[in-house]
């Protein structure tokens, strides 16, 4: 459903939106049932002039099945969705597949530097390409992301790849991304980081793989 | 009754005596109301300033002006403190706690009521503490209610110098009041209960207020330490939260959410206890399962300790974390479940009428089901990726606190108002603002969900920079969100005449209006201090209604048989 809004642009996206379509599916049932249950029974026992309420402790056995059984269910439901969270999470955070290249995103008071190895495949050398707020990847590569920030909380979040990150002062997070269409899509900080939160906007360059090397050239020249 | 009679003997003395400084517990209970009420109208006046400015970017709002960056990262910031932590809290607990637990449990006062005063003052200090720190040099604090350092821990990031420091004080102050108030409920509900009347018989709504009144007692600790630690590093220069001195900005985060997670249950437990007392009077049944409903509550209570980190499932924690508190936090669906089939299941069989404090109370059902269901997606960590700080978020947040804070609140006013004022609202007016309360209530927070769904980050004072999220439609939805708030603050105007206009020409009420069984209906409207002209003993539950074999269809607490 969220790919009806956001296209999905990295391979784990389809991923979450299933998951987001399971739990949708799964507790819309349960929504819908319980508000068909409750107006019903609005409905049903409006006062009547002669009816009187009826005298139901719910202390009894019998009676308490009326909750008890659906709410069996509702555990089985947790158990489902648990295990399809485990899955997702286990994928997007958790087991990174070996990178084809590792990247360095950098979030300050209020641009994002990205950094990009050169020619040497490896960061913190001389050819090392840096870029504000562009960030320029090749489509079907794995990139690991080292993340970080300079003063404050930021979060690195590309809602196309269905990415979000907290960028934090004093540690290197690491994640991965692979991007799966070409196009260009947006870069935004998540998290409050003052009052240029807002003018924090990066854009994200998913190009074929010579565009990719033309940027780069272009870029050392 | 073990408390003094000289403070007494005060509250009988001049006219500010007895409004001011009264020890009475239903003056302070009312001093809480109208401090709540008063902070709730400056809460949603906010709201309207900054949704004008995400509807319409950039434009003078009416009233208002120009909505900088900075003064709107005050103003959510504002408005979500304040709507918590001074309208829910001191509402739902602090107002209707000190009104109804002695009245419900048949006793005079409080056990400690100068403490209960003191309570209220420190909690009005607080209130003031807080607007000052809008008022001063560099603005009001906008760092978002959960004020992560370090951004919150210094000035020069922050640019709020002043702002920062006076919002925590604000706060900390606050915990202080209600860490009183809690002590005082739980003492006497422990200690000055009415002769016969047993645990089993004590009213849902006071249970429920005990419960979350040790939750907040449990959760706040590490919060106030929190706190004082945040405060040094902004005023003393220490670096409790600053990798740079050795510190580490997740300890507040986790801190806060120890805290922030069961603050949602401590309000919470509360608003589920006022539909319990309600929906029982207006179905004229027995509440389905009372000692289920007391399991659930203190599970839910329980289980409340062992969530926090979803909050932080994208913050930077070891990802193995997040299995265990996905699992935990889907497990709060079993309790919370079960206590709203509980309410479902008490309608079955009933004699249901329709007056205002009932619409109310099954509107929060009816809405707070969406919160309870949405809640799922941001407690399952694989989608909370993608969730986590967007409007999603924000809407589901707003569907469990709205009816709790609002909802659950008004169904409240409108039941207790004749016994707190001795004279009955009007019921037409009444349901003229549920309907202008709840329709627009849905208007606003849908389209979020949308909006959310569609990437919309929150506390961003402008999607213009982002291409993405400037598309018509949803601009158009946060057009939608926007108008229908505007729509539902309108409707107050009717609540806010219809409560004041009744407070001095509503008809009288009867000591019993709504034919209930609890205590608080023995005595007169209002009660006068004291509360009971003879001190009532107890014979049996509070929900006895319709019992077979008898005339009235109800069976008050005190009467004998």
């Amino acid at each position: 459903m969220i790919e009806w809004l956001v296209p999905e642009a990295s391979t784990y996206a389809r991923d979450i939106d299933w998951l987001f379509t399971s739990i949708f599916l799964t507790v819309g049932f349960w929504f819908l049932l319980a508000q068909a249950v409750f107006f019903w029974l609005l409905f049903r026992f409006r006062r009547r002039d002669g009816v009187p309420a009826q005298y139901i402790t719910g202390e009894e056995k019998a009676e308490k099945r009326w909750i008890s059984i659906p709410h069996a269910l509702v555990i089985a439901c947790d158990v489902f969705l648990i295990a399809a969270t485990v899955m997702v999470w286990r994928n997007v955070k958790q087991v990174l597949p070996p990178a084809d290249e590792t990247i360095r995103v950098i979030g300050q008071q209020w641009a994002w530097t990205f950094v990009h190895p050169g020619p040497d495949q490896q960061l913190g050398t001389e050819d090392d390409v840096t870029e504000v707020n562009e960030l320029h990847v090749t489509n079907g590569t794995v990139y690991h992301f080292e993340l970080t920030s300079k003063d404050v909380l930021h979060s690195f979040s590309v809602p196309a790849f269905r990415l979000k990150q907290d960028a934090v002062p004093g540690r290197i997070i690491t994640g991965w991304f692979q991007p799966t269409t070409i196009g260009q899509y947006d870069i935004q900080c998540a998290e409050i980081c003052g009052i240029g939160h807002a003018l924090m906007p990066a854009r994200l360059y998913v190009e074929t793989e010579s565009a990719h090397a033309a940027w780069l050239r272009d870029r050392q020249a | 009754m073990s408390h003094d009679t000289a403070a007494h003997a005060a509250a009988h003395g001049s006219v500010w005596r007895r409004w001011v400084f009264s020890t009475d517990h239903k003056v302070i209970g009312c001093q809480y109301l109208f401090t709540g009420m008063a902070m709730a109208v400056i809460g949603g006046l906010m709201s309207y300033v900054f949704r004008m400015q995400l509807a319409w970017p950039d434009a003078p709002v009416p009233g208002y002006g120009v909505v900088s960056p900075g003064e709107y990262n005050a103003l959510v910031t504002n408005h979500g403190s304040i709507m918590i932590f001074w309208v829910a809290m001191p509402v739902l607990i602090a107002a209707l706690g000190n009104f109804l637990i002695p009245l419900m449990i048949g006793c005079d006062d409080m056990v400690f009521p100068r403490l209960n005063r003191l309570s209220y003052q420190i909690f009005l200090l607080s209130a003031l503490v807080l607007l000052g720190s809008l008022a001063v040099p560099g603005g009001g604090f906008g760092g978002a209610w959960t004020s992560y350092p370090p951004l919150s821990a210094k000035g020069a990031y922050n640019l709020t110098p002043y702002g920062a420091p006076l919002w925590l004080v604000a706060v900390a102050l606050e915990f202080v009041a209600f860490l009183l108030g809690g002590i005082n409920f739980v003492t006497t509900v422990m200690n000055a209960r009415a002769p016969g009347m047993k645990a089993s018989y004590i009213p849902m709504v006071v249970w429920m207020i005990i419960i979350a009144s040790i939750l907040f007692m449990a959760s706040v600790g590490p919060l106030v330490a929190g706190a004082v630690m945040l405060l040094f590093d902004q005023i003393l220069g220490t670096r409790f939260f600053d990798p740079a001195g050795g510190g580490d900005p997740l300890l507040w985060q986790h801190l806060f959410w120890f805290f922030g997670h069961p603050e949602v249950y401590v309000v919470l437990l509360p608003a589920m206890g006022i539909v319990a007392e309600i929906i029982t009077v207006f179905s004229r049944k027995k509440l389905f399962a009372y000692n289920t409903v007391l399991l659930t509550a203190a599970g839910t209570g329980v289980l409340s300790f062992l969530v926090w980190a979803h909050h932080q499932f994208v913050a930077g924690i070891d990802p193995r974390m997040a299995h265990l508190f996905t699992v935990t936090t889907l497990l709060i669906s079993i309790p919370i479940a079960e206590m709203t089939f509980v309410f479902i299941a008490t309608l079955y069989g009933g004699s249901i009428t329709f007056p205002t404090p009932m619409l109310f109370a099954l509107a929060f059902i009816a809405e707070f089901l969406i919160g309870g269901v949405t809640g799922i997606f941001l407690g399952s960590s694989g989608t909370d990726i993608y969730l986590h700080d967007t409007y999603f978020v924000l809407a589901h947040f707003h569907y469990t606190f709205f009816p709790i804070a609002i909802i659950a609140t008004f169904a409240a006013l409108y039941f207790w108002f004749p016994k707190m004022f001795g004279r009955m609202m009007n019921d037409t007016l009444g349901k003229i603002h549920f309907w202008g309360t709840v329709i627009p209530f849905n208007f606003i927070f849908i389209p979020l969900f949308i909006t959310g769904m569609g990437g919309d980050h929150r506390r961003i004072y402008s999607y213009e920079n982002f291409p993405m999220q400037m598309t018509p439609f949803l601009q158009e939805l946060r057009i939608v969100a926007t108008v229908s708030l505007v729509i539902l603050l309108l409707f107050q105007v009717v609540f806010l005449f219809n409560f004041f206009w009744s407070l001095f020409r509503g008809p009288k009420a009867p000591a019993n209006p709504w034919r209930a069984n609890t205590l608080e209906w023995t005595a007169p409207s209002p009660p006068p201090h004291g509360n009971f002209a003879t001190m009532p003993s107890v014979y049996r539950g509070p929900y006895e209604y319709s019992v077979p074999g008898r005339a009235d269809d109800y069976w008050p607490q005190h009467v004998a048989n």
